[in-house]
């Protein structure tokens, strides 16, 4: 069942302003162009895939939109607005949340731990202003109701340690604490690149679940059946621009590769 | 799908009753390496009974009042530094230096009050003061320089020892010569029986006690642990990972100093020849404690059950008529087993 969503009415970018949108961003290193020109526009309601070949400049990009890089030049504009991040800080107070490929999660501390893991909530009174006392009470059953949203309720206890979790049950903890907290994006760093084919599924349709409460998400992904299976517009990346955008019911995955790898020339834009 | 998936197994183990019991015995392992992964203090605590109950056996003064007495003053100057180091190494750090800055406060003290005519409780201070900046030097330069921690502490344990013999002109200053308040830590609290407790026992007890809270039930907790656990992903969740770091060093100094003033109460003098033992003992109660090296996961109370055992070892075996020699190769075995069973825990699968 997949949800509503514009690849079923391709026109109305016109009217509806991108929540997200990178113009003309360039990033060098010394000689080295990471981006020779990003741009990019992410939509309400949307699963946007980014795919490209190793060194297309994806990951600087994103890199660039969640604030771990900042650009030399070019604009980034959050709902309409520009927004300049000097750090991944400024970007999640912006509500742009990134789940990194490397998980970014303390396998030693609890899931509860480690969703608010950053911005810990503290008791209220005395207790919290003075003695910096933690409302572990509140934080775990928040935990839990992140989690039973996204349909990951089954987890055990929410007080075990991440590290006794499988790579999906991880995943999930790590997208379930950005939807938690992304108020405007959330960007997945190829979420399904360590998983087994069940979980990879699992996490597929946590995406899913995301996107369907309103959140639009940036996935960078490797796997073409899963951004095929998932993405509603798919994003190109190719020798430090994009290609071309297209869909999944427009091209075909070996059309795609074949764009992405320049064997075949990027048609026109969908949107 | 669940279950298909146990209906397939529990029709093909009937035929394997042999199996079937290895399979028990196995998650029995399991789940015992479960419950120590989940609680790691109870393999010290119940090193710590054990061996209590032994020694009680073996000599019946062992239990008496006073020898308990003994034994927690005993190791109220070595748990205190441990404490720091316990932080330290919650972070994947090591402080080769506790010891070092804490002799060092000691003779930096009590040539304050003595030589200079500081006033007691301010020499005191001042004390505490330079032993959080000994601290902060080495969280500096672990965070700043980015230097390994081992590297770090090793160079200003060399620096530390060289000091407190130039600042000392390696001489010894009695607690008589000293202001009362700087030697006051060694004075009984109160005592019941032959039981006494010391106000140094009690400052350190305190200590326990504040950073037990501070790191279970703070912000600044989680972080030193996360901090600790991956410090990669905990920057990538927004913690400042290296102001974790410094305050963390920044902390242990004080600690440490705390452990100076205790220091001088326990031998009623400051002397630089003293603690180069408390280096690399405090890393030992640490690790005796359950506080796993690769940082990330223990608990100041473990580091506590940690001196004990020390303390409990070292003075059972005296009482049990063993030859001194053999205390530190008993220390080493047991040292051994914890960081082995460290290890093993960590595997835990789910």
């Amino acid at each position: 069942m997949s949800s509503p969503s514009l690849d079923k009415e391709q026109t109305p970018e016109a009217t509806r302003e991108p929540v997200l949108q990178a113009k003309g961003l360039v990033k060098r290193y010394g000689k080295v162009t990471a981006i020779a020109s990003g741009d990019l526009e992410l939509y309400p309601g949307e699963i946007l895939a980014v795919i490209g070949d190793n060194g297309a400049g994806k990951t600087s990009l994103i890199k660039a939109l969640c604030g771990a890089l900042v650009p030399d030049a070019g604009e980034i504009r959050l709902d309409g607005q520009v927004v300049h991040f000097k750090s991944p800080m400024d970007a999640r107070q912006a509500g742009i949340e990134t789940v990194y490929q490397t998980l970014a999660v303390a396998p030693g501390l609890d899931i509860a731990d480690n969703l608010f893991l950053g911005r810990e909530e503290r008791k209220p009174g005395v207790l919290g202003s003075v003695f910096r006392m933690l409302d572990k009470k509140h934080m775990k059953s928040e935990a839990a109701r992140h989690m039973s949203e996204l349909g990951v309720g089954t987890l055990q206890n929410i007080g075990q340690a991440v590290e006794s979790l499988s790579g999906g049950q991880r995943q999930a903890v790590a997208v379930a604490r950005s939807a938690a907290f992304g108020s405007k994006v959330v960007i997945l760093d190829e979420p399904t690149a360590a998983l087994g084919v069940k979980e990879g599924n699992r996490v597929l349709q946590l995406i899913r679940d995301v996107r369907d409460r309103g959140l639009p998400v940036i996935l960078i992904s490797h796997n073409m059946p899963h951004v095929f299976e998932v993405a509603d517009r798919i994003h190109i990346q190719r020798l430090g621009r994009r290609a071309t955008v297209i869909t999944p019911q427009s091209h075909t995955m070996s059309e795609a590769v074949a764009i992405m790898t320049g064997a075949a020339e990027p048609p026109p834009a969908v949107a | 799908m669940a279950s298909d998936t146990s209906g397939g197994t529990t029709t093909a183990q009937p035929d394997l009753p042999t199996g079937f019991d290895e399979n028990k015995s196995e998650s029995m392992l399991n789940r015992i390496q479960h419950v120590l992964h989940a609680n790691p203090i109870l393999g010290p605590l119940a090193v710590l009974v054990v061996a209590i109950i032994a020694f009680a056996i073996v000599n019946g003064r062992f239990l008496s009042g006073a020898n308990l007495g003994l034994v927690l003053q005993q190791v109220t100057v070595i748990a205190t530094i441990a404490l720091g180091q316990t932080l330290i190494i919650l972070t994947a750090g090591i402080d080769l230096s506790a010891g070092a800055i804490a002799v060092f406060t000691s003779i930096l003290m009590a040539n304050m009050a003595v030589k200079l005519g500081v006033p007691g409780i301010v020499a005191i201070i001042i004390g505490l003061i330079l032993g959080t900046a000994m601290g902060a030097i080495n969280g500096l330069l672990v965070t700043r320089i980015n230097l390994p921690p081992f590297i770090v502490t090793l160079a200003t344990l060399s620096i530390y020892f060289s000091l407190n013999s130039v600042v000392s002109r390696s001489e010894t200053i009695r607690g008589s010569d000293m202001p009362s308040i700087m030697t006051a830590t060694g004075n009984n609290a109160f005592r019941i029986g032959g039981f006494s407790l010391t106000w140094g026992t009690i400052i350190m007890l305190l200590l326990f006690a504040i950073f037990f809270y501070s790191l279970g039930s703070t912000s600044w907790g989680k972080h030193v642990y996360a901090t600790g656990d991956d410090v990669e992903a905990a920057r990538l969740a927004g913690i400042r990972t290296d102001r974790v770091l410094l305050s963390v060093y920044l902390v242990a100094g004080l600690i440490y100093a705390i452990g100076a003033w205790v220091l001088m109460g326990r031998l009623a003098s400051a002397s630089p020849n003293v603690g180069t033992e408390y280096n690399l003992n405090s890393i030992t109660a640490v690790v005796l404690g359950g506080t796993s090296l690769f940082g990330g996961r223990g608990l100041v109370l473990g580091t506590l059950v940690g001196a004990l055992i020390v303390g409990v070892f070292q003075n059972g075996l005296q009482l049990a008529g063993v030859d001194v020699v053999w205390q530190g190769t008993a220390i080493g075995l047991l040292v051994l087993i914890a960081v082995a069973l460290d290890q093993w825990i960590r595997k835990v699968k789910a």
